[in-house]
């Protein structure tokens, strides 16, 4: 595969159907065009980074209608990234790396085969978390023994980012205990520090109707509320969506797998079915490029094929 | 003079007595004559087995109370009608029952909300109230 920058993927990605969405932690957010794009070469600023989401990748999924590129799209995504010539400091999963199963050797050998597709990725760190599909019908136990701990935290050039498990409980909860454990994470931080949540369901009420939820959510967000400078970026609902609680910005991303409709505007939720005309339109990765001292995060939707 | 005293106090425990008993008298049926007057509850069985409700359409009347017994056929399931507050775990083997009276008319989605596994989005169904 040919070698292509950043900014040279990006504009790849904006031809085959992406868009490039800004987002500013102290600003709100909006969209940009493409001309808007940052130059890296010389806006880079010491302590800068970016980092990788995909999300959703679904993998064990079979449904031609749906994705006839079952086995592939994943893949593709990981050429894709490995293909940037200037490589993302790290990279994050936000859930369902697999898809539900009610098999466990099944979900064992998706979650093994998941492992090695990702394995392939040139970036060393990858930070993955758990959805619904890997986790609720065993409470996390499969996930565990491949992935490790299902809520965590790591530092990255001062922001603090913070992975919330809100799958493992089928009842879609955060739960006490893990709460008690943020609240207990949060006093250690500074009332102005840089924080990044990660997480898989949305943790407002987005549309609960559709399981767009997380039961406790409310309560996750009231802890962070008092911290100035906090974004959540989760996955879920296969599509992006940006949304503010307050000074706290949500942002999900796209799916590796297949797209679901907007909030509400199908009487029932289901799949959005593939369009031979426009192949993979709907999926996709982001990149976002954190800005630590502005407390801002760049964010820009990519096409899953890069080219 | 012991004597007195003590036929005083026996007028007075049955008088007690009495009063007691009439005010129970009285209150049970009061009880009774408000239960006559409130409409009969509608009871409607409910099954989630296998990512579906059954039934997944269901008709009421708007201030007609209504009991949902809901049962799984499969594993744990949820019900959440979220429009009128209801929701109740659904575990196999258990019939869960809900209480409510529709205030509003108009179309509602009821959904599991627990996850139970590959169909578990679909898992929803639609209440319809009407005047």
């Amino acid at each position: 595969m040919k070698k292509i920058d950043r900014r040279g993927f990006i504009k790849l990605a904006g031809l085959g159907g992406g868009i490039v969405f800004a987002s500013s932690l102290s600003r709100g957010f909006g969209l940009n065009a493409l001309g808007s794009v940052v130059d890296y070469a010389n806006a880079k600023v010491e302590n800068d980074f970016y980092f990788v989401q995909l999300s959703d990748t679904h993998w064990g999924f079979a449904g031609p209608k749906v994705n006839p590129d079952a086995e592939g799209t994943l893949k593709k995504a990981v050429q894709a990234v490995n293909s940037l010539a200037e490589q993302p400091d790290f990279i994050v999963f936000t859930g369902d790396l697999t898809h539900t199963t009610d098999d466990v050797q099944v979900r064992k050998d998706r979650m093994s085969q998941f492992k090695d597709i990702v394995g392939e990725l040139k970036v060393p760190t990858v930070h993955f978390m758990a959805g619904e599909h890997d986790a609720s019908l065993d409470r996390g136990e499969a996930y565990q023994e491949a992935f490790g701990k299902l809520n965590y935290t790591f530092d990255h050039k001062s922001v603090h980012f913070i992975v919330l498990d809100n799958v493992s409980d089928p009842g879609a909860i955060v739960g006490e205990s893990q709460l008690n454990w943020l609240k207990a994470d949060l006093k250690q931080q500074k009332a102005d520090a840089r924080i990044v949540v990660l997480t898989h369901r949305p943790l407002f009420d987005l549309y609960p109707d559709w399981d767009w939820a997380t039961k406790d959510g409310a309560a996750v967000i009231d802890a962070l509320m008092p911290q100035k400078n906090v974004t959540v970026f989760y996955g879920h609902i296969h599509q992006e969506n940006h949304h503010m609680t307050g000074h706290i910005a949500h942002h999900s991303a796209k799916s590796l797998m297949f797209p679901l409709p907007a909030p509400g505007s199908v009487p029932k939720k289901a799949p959005i079915p593939w369009d031979a005309t426009t192949p993979y339109k709907g999926l996709g990765l982001r990149s976002i490029e954190a800005e630590p001292k502005q407390a801002k995060y760049e964010i820009k939707e990519l096409n899953v094929t890069g080219g | 003079m012991l004597l007195e005293d003590e036929l005083m106090r026996r007028k007075k425990r049955f008088l007690i007595t009495g009063v007691l008993l009439a005010s129970a008298l009285l209150s049970g049926l009061g009880i009774y004559i408000k239960a006559s007057a409130l409409p009969a509850e509608t009871v409607i069985h409910i099954t989630a087995k296998n990512f579906e409700f059954s039934p997944d359409s269901i008709t009421l009347k708007k201030g007609e109370p209504v009991v949902f017994e809901i049962s799984s056929g499969d594993r744990k399931h949820g019900f959440n009608l979220r429009a009128f507050g209801v929701r109740s775990d659904v575990l196999p083997g258990k019939v869960s029952r809900v209480r409510f009276t529709p205030d509003k008319t108009g179309k509602f989605t009821f959904s599991c909300d627990v996850f139970c596994g590959e169909g578990h989005e679909e898992m929803t169904g639609t209440v319809v109230v009407t005047e």
